[in-house]
């Protein structure tokens, strides 16, 4: 009697227990993710697009995520605690989406092994942290076609970030893209030293066209010199995000980042338990380079443009495909070869054609 | 209503003391409003504020850590200021001190340099920063230049030497082109003082200088004469105290202790060069020194409420998803407050009567 008593009280029980162990398991199922930005979230560039990466995780997932971001964090000692604080907040997933929080990820993700680090634009990994860019220069290269077939004074302006290779990558793929078309045209770059400052962006913007650009391209993150662009009268490429409300008679299109389709994947593999450590650089065919819609042109240009956006997506045409020659004439890229990932990821010199030199060399 | 500011000459310590938390009540008032306005809950903001980061070992520390700049730097400035010398560029002497300290950690990056790299560096660091506040302090006693507009401008100055360095000479070579310099070796990082958080030796050296600057300003002849030369110019010369010397000498210290600060934060928690090595600490050390009423300890607590500000905006970002300019628009409020409460302390309102046309 007493034995059946014991086993009636431990069904019960290990009953009881059975019913609550399934909602802990979803409580605890649930992902934590967070973001760090560089910029604003309303910066309509860089930052912006990563918070739309961010929402659209959200969106996908739905109560299965939590998502939090910390905005505005200055590269450098600061950095490290924000990350850290994220950590300790209950984040197994943190993405960091700037170049100079690589050291400061690495740091913290040493001490918090059991939580998945992603830094973007970075070449360093660990156990747990990943990294991811993307390859915008497919974007730039459909760029320079455009630019070489709109700018009536074959010159395009150039406002650079820093002279880091993925901006310098950039300037390459958009004037192998440009010679394409008209092997004559000429590059003007003013290197501002900033990712977000847009009074100087728009300053470079409006010494560009004084010296007689007549097609702006961008590789900072505010939309100041597309309204330089709109006031001056002449024609401009967006960065980051779709620039079109900022300049509706002057942009030509814009290179979108699309982060949304990579958050997703890795925040499903962080709820999988299939997160691995991995080295992601994904371009159009990935759906992470986004062309804006074609506009402000004519329509023998949209369809070039169309056209050799589906040739890259399609992997048929590769912007840094042979031959390429340096500036100083030395042929790099041989007939028929493509320019390996490695040496597009630590490019430091220019293509023929650009009269300028990269800056510290 | 015309109204007029006097100055008040006998104020109570009492109301002293008290102008700071009337302050801090006036910002819980205005903070509470907006919180609620937002449409959050002001207690647990409040509390994710000011006291959470108070009740964790490991926040704690990165509060010492955040402080440890502000610290070394406004007590450099208090001597400038009690000086009346307006030193605006420490953020310039920072990052000059930080460049020199860091030549020595690169120059023997990979060598078998023994424990001694770390003392030069911090040495070096000072000497960096020490010459460049010398350099305002030359243009003023030989060309009369105003200190306030070239030691700012000799910020801009060491940030973009330090810019070319990290992308030229200095770039990592294993870099891939990307601008920072290699990472320090173990010689050449300041040691930590637990096995867990960020606390770091320079935090016991910037307590000293609280200890030495407090000792040197209350109770030597040189902070007399500072203060002397501060307050009443023609009477320190008339008591023989040296103009110049007081320019050189305040410049020099301040100098010298912002680049302390300066290859401290290299060497510690950033642990390599990179373009940018502040968020700016040159410039809010003088909130840090003008809060602590440009008295050591006074500075020592400032850094310390200004330190919580910022960690406490970024745990409300991360817990209350607050937008960073709400933590930024409380952190405005809380200075305005502390400063406005200053000034009604140790001034009257006075309404002017029959001065309508004024």
């Amino acid at each position: 009697m007493r034995k059946i008593l014991a086993m009636a009280v431990a069904l019960a029980s290990g009953a009881v227990l059975a019913g609550g162990s399934p909602i802990e398991a979803r409580a605890a199922e649930k992902l934590k993710a967070a973001w760090v930005y560089i910029g604003p979230v309303g910066d309509f560039g860089w930052t912006y697009q990563h918070d739309q990466g961010r929402q659209a995780v959200e969106k996908e997932l739905g109560d299965k995520v939590e998502t939090t971001y910390v905005e505005s964090v200055p590269e450098g000692p600061d950095a490290e605690r924000v990350i850290e604080q994220l950590a300790r907040a209950g984040n197994t997933l943190i993405f960091t989406t700037s170049f100079g929080y690589m050291e400061p990820t690495l740091k913290v993700a040493k001490r918090y092994p059991k939580v998945f680090f992603e830094h973007a634009t970075g070449y360093k990994t660990a156990k747990n942290v990943s990294t991811y860019n993307a390859k915008f220069h497919e974007g730039r290269y459909v760029i320079g076609q455009i630019a070489a077939k709109t700018s009536k004074t074959g010159t395009i302006g150039y406002i650079a970030s820093f002279p880091i290779p993925e901006v310098i990558s950039g300037i390459n793929a958009l004037m192998l893209g440009a010679q394409s078309v008209n092997p004559d045209m000429k590059i003007k770059i003013v290197w501002v030293n900033s990712w977000f400052d847009p009074a100087k962006e728009a300053d470079a913007a409006k010494a560009l066209i004084d010296q007689g650009a007549d097609v702006i391209s961008q590789h900072t993150d505010s939309p100041a010199a597309m309204q330089a662009a709109e006031a001056r009268g002449v024609k401009a490429f967006g960065q980051a995000s779709d620039m079109i409300k900022f300049g509706p008679n002057a942009q030509l299109t814009s290179i979108v980042d699309n982060w949304a389709p990579y958050y997703i994947e890795r925040t499903k593999a962080a709820l999988d338990g299939t997160w691995t450590s991995t080295d992601t650089w994904g371009g159009m065919k990935d759906g992470e380079v986004v062309m804006a819609p074609y506009t402000n042109m004519p329509d023998d240009v949209k369809k070039m443009a169309e056209a050799t956006q589906a040739a890259i997506t399609a992997g048929t045409l590769h912007p840094f495909k042979g031959p390429i020659y340096d500036q100083a004439g030395k042929l790099v890229v041989k007939e028929g070869e493509v320019l390996p990932d490695k040496d597009i990821l630590s490019m430091n010199w220019y293509v023929k054609g650009i009269t300028d030199t990269v800056p510290g060399k | 209503m015309p109204l007029r500011l006097e100055r008040q000459e006998n104020i109570s310590t009492l109301r002293l003391a008290a102008a700071p938390l009337v302050a801090l009540v006036v910002t819980l008032i205005v903070g509470a409003v907006m919180f609620v306005a937002l449409g959050h809950d002001p207690v647990r903001a409040f509390t994710i504020y000011f006291i959470e980061p108070l009740g964790d070992p490991w926040t704690l520390q990165e509060l010492v850590v955040k402080a440890c700049p502000l610290l070394l730097i406004g007590i450099g400035l208090a001597f400038c200021y009690r000086a009346n010398r307006w030193n605006i560029g420490a953020e310039g002497q920072y990052v000059a001190g930080a460049v020199l300290g860091s030549w020595l950690a690169l120059a023997t990056h990979g060598t078998e340099a023994g424990p001694w790299v770390l003392p030069a560096m911090l040495l070096l660091g000072a000497i960096g920063g020490a010459l460049w506040g010398l350099i305002p302090a030359f243009l003023r006693v030989r060309f009369g230049s105003s200190e306030i507009l070239t030691s700012l401008m000799l910020v801009y100055v060491a940030q973009y030497g330090l810019d070319y360095l990290v992308r030229g000479p200095w770039k990592d070579p294993q870099g891939f082109n990307f601008p920072q310099s290699v990472t320090f070796d173990d010689v050449a990082l300041m040691p930590l003082l637990f096995g867990e958080g960020r606390l770091h030796g320079g935090v016991i050296l910037a307590l000293v200088t609280v200890v030495v600057a407090t000792f040197v300003l209350g109770r030597t002849l040189i902070g007399f004469s500072i203060e002397l030369g501060g307050s009443a110019p023609r009477a320190a010369a008339f008591a023989g105290f040296d103009e110049k010397r007081v320019t050189y000498g305040v410049f020099a210290v301040s100098g010298a202790l912002a680049g302390l600060a300066g290859i401290v934060e290299v060497a510690g928690p950033i642990g390599q060069l990179q373009p940018t090595i502040s968020p700016g600490y040159g410039f809010t050390a003088i909130i840090a020194a003008m809060l602590g009423r440009l008295h050591p300890v006074g500075i020592l607590v400032s850094s310390l409420v200004l330190a919580l500000t910022y960690i406490g905006g970024e745990a409300a970002q991360i817990s209350m998803r607050l937008p960073f300019d709400v933590t930024r628009v409380f952190q405005g409020t809380l200075l305005i407050a502390i400063l406005a409460a200053d000034v009604l302390v140790r001034y009257r309102i006075r309404r002017v009567e029959g001065a309508s046309h004024a």
